[in-house]
């Protein structure tokens, strides 16, 4: 399975190289785009020193390591939202009778390498927020270990939201609301937002688990909202879980798809 | 005006796209918000805003994202020139331009009702957002909106015709993408931006897309001096796109059969 992902991937992008100027252009673009979230954070502390709390480096240091889960999510799996118009253009029909999951098929179809620019920028990011924060080494463990969970969290989310269409075949942008919305949620310190919103990331969509609880471990910082100290450990637990559910969801949207028949 | 009907009309047809893009456009106007109470929490009457004209403003640029098209697109043209179905829009007796602009006008009028209203009534009940002054200020504000969608389609005309010239409009309309989310005042208002960035980001033409109308609602600017910054925003952009119509209809290069 792997295999395969790897040998369509390697097509697309080859396809992809045929228009070198547009392709540039375009991974230049996800480097500037997702750096347009870095302006706003910088406009932000051009105004205030502390934003819920945190200082600039804390901040960067939450929106590179989720910038990050989600570029590489974005990245690898996110085509999956363009399952609802292969359901409307009856082109879904052919990969069922491929002998490669559909699941990769829909991921690797028309896949776009130049969201390149969105992991280089995060990590970009990432490499200059630990220059101004202090992590120890002993603490340190985490991050690669949250950046991976994060990664798994936002896939889960991209495949629950392309299981979703199987129903909602007319407004597959309800699914962006929660992808890219939680990238959103995730780029600013989880305290800036009300009480509610936050047990709900945590307990129901495990939002909080990309980076705010093992970030708060690494940044050594107590929880604003006083959740057991624990939940800083999870970020693995929840990352299965929802990679699970995902996978049932995404199982039983493609059993009962039924063909456009055109 | 009749051409007005039709794009409404047929933008109706996706009822259930523009509501989930009022339920995105939704939650991301609460995430906003909650990071620009957070800031002006901290910073109380930051640019002449209070907390609630920040939530408010939050609100409205979420509502203008639908009609003003602050992502980009919209408009059939680049996909019409790839495809060579150009030559037909060009050799119709009307102007090219004008055509598209009742269409657009269309669309933007039906994504107001089912994508603009819904974000604005969740804002004012989870959090209160301030309504303006007065019947003048209404009308005012009615009238900068309009202005903006007409900015907003200049730029977004000009980018679709830049694709005779280039072919391939994905990097483009990337770039226009990019332009239009931050100076608009999409991503934070621009009166907080600093120094020249925030002079710079106010005279050029996405201001009047999404700060500008906000600011005439919130009654945080002379109207008359905000509708004429529009008006010759639009003059501009529509000036320029007749002259690249005028361009494009000896440049046009119809591609296959």
């Amino acid at each position: 399975m792997v295999r395969t992902y790897l040998l369509l991937v390697w097509a697309w992008t080859r396809a992809a190289a045929q228009y070198p100027v547009s392709f540039a252009l375009m991974t230049v673009g996800g480097f500037v785009i997702s750096g347009l979230d870095v302006a706003v954070i910088w406009v932000i502390f051009t105004n205030t020193t502390s934003l819920g709390g945190f200082d600039l480096g804390e901040v960067m240091f939450l929106y590179g390591t989720a910038g990050l889960s989600f570029a590489l999510a974005d990245l690898l799996f996110s085509n999956v939202d363009r399952i609802s118009q292969h359901i409307r253009a009856g082109t879904f029909d052919v990969m069922l009778i491929r002998p490669v999951s559909p699941f990769v098929q829909v991921a690797t179809e028309r896949f776009v390498p130049h969201r390149i620019g969105r992991v280089i920028q995060a990590a970009a990011v990432l490499a200059i927020a630990l220059n101004r924060v202090d992590v120890p080494l002993e603490r340190g463990w985490m991050i690669p270990v949250m950046v991976a969970s994060g990664t798994v969290i936002f896939t889960a989310l991209w495949a629950l939201g392309g299981a979703a269409q199987f129903l909602l075949t007319d407004a597959p942008e309800v699914a962006n609301a929660f992808t890219y919305g939680g990238a959103t949620l995730t780029h600013y310190p989880l305290s800036v937002y009300g009480g509610e919103l936050v047990r709900g990331v945590t307990y129901v969509l495990p939002l909080a688990f990309v980076n705010w609880q093992p970030g708060l471990y690494v940044l050594g910082r107590d929880d604003p909202f006083g959740l057991p100290y624990w939940l800083r450990f999870l970020s693995p637990a929840a990352a299965a879980a929802i990679a699970l559910a995902a996978f049932l969801a995404w199982r039983a949207g493609v059993r009962r798809y039924r063909s456009t028949g055109s | 005006m009749r051409l007005i009907g039709y794009g409404f009309r047929r933008h109706a047809t996706y009822w259930a796209a523009a509501a989930a893009g009022a339920f995105t456009n939704t939650v991301f106007g609460v995430l906003r918000a909650y990071v620009l109470i957070a800031l002006w929490q901290a910073r109380p009457g930051l640019g002449g805003y209070e907390v609630v004209d920040a939530v408010t403003f939050c609100f409205l640029t979420q509502a203008y994202i639908g009609p003003m098209q602050v992502f980009g697109g919209g408009l059939d043209l680049p996909q019409r020139i790839r495809t060579g179905d150009v030559a037909l829009d060009l050799v119709r007796p009307a102007s090219l331009q004008l055509w598209c602009l009742s269409e657009d006008l269309g669309r933007a009028a039906y994504l107001f009702v089912a994508r603009s209203v819904p974000p604005a009534l969740v804002g004012a009940l989870l959090f209160g957002i301030v309504l303006p002054a007065g019947p003048a200020t209404w009308a005012a504000f009615m009238v900068s909106f309009v202005l903006g969608v007409v900015v907003s389609f200049g730029w977004r005309y000009l980018v679709a015709l830049a694709t005779c010239w280039v072919i391939d409009d994905r990097g483009l309309s990337v770039l226009s993408t990019i332009l239009t989310t931050f100076f608009s005042g999409l991503m934070l208002p621009l009166v907080i931006f600093p120094g020249w960035l925030g002079t710079l980001a106010r005279s050029l033409p996405w201001a009047a897309m999404v700060q500008v109308p906000a600011d005439v609602y919130l009654g945080k600017t002379s109207v008359a001096g905000a509708l004429a910054f529009q008006t010759f925003w639009a003059a501009a952009l529509l000036g320029a796109g007749a002259l690249a119509t005028a361009a494009a209809r000896r440049k046009v290069v119809i591609q296959g059969g």
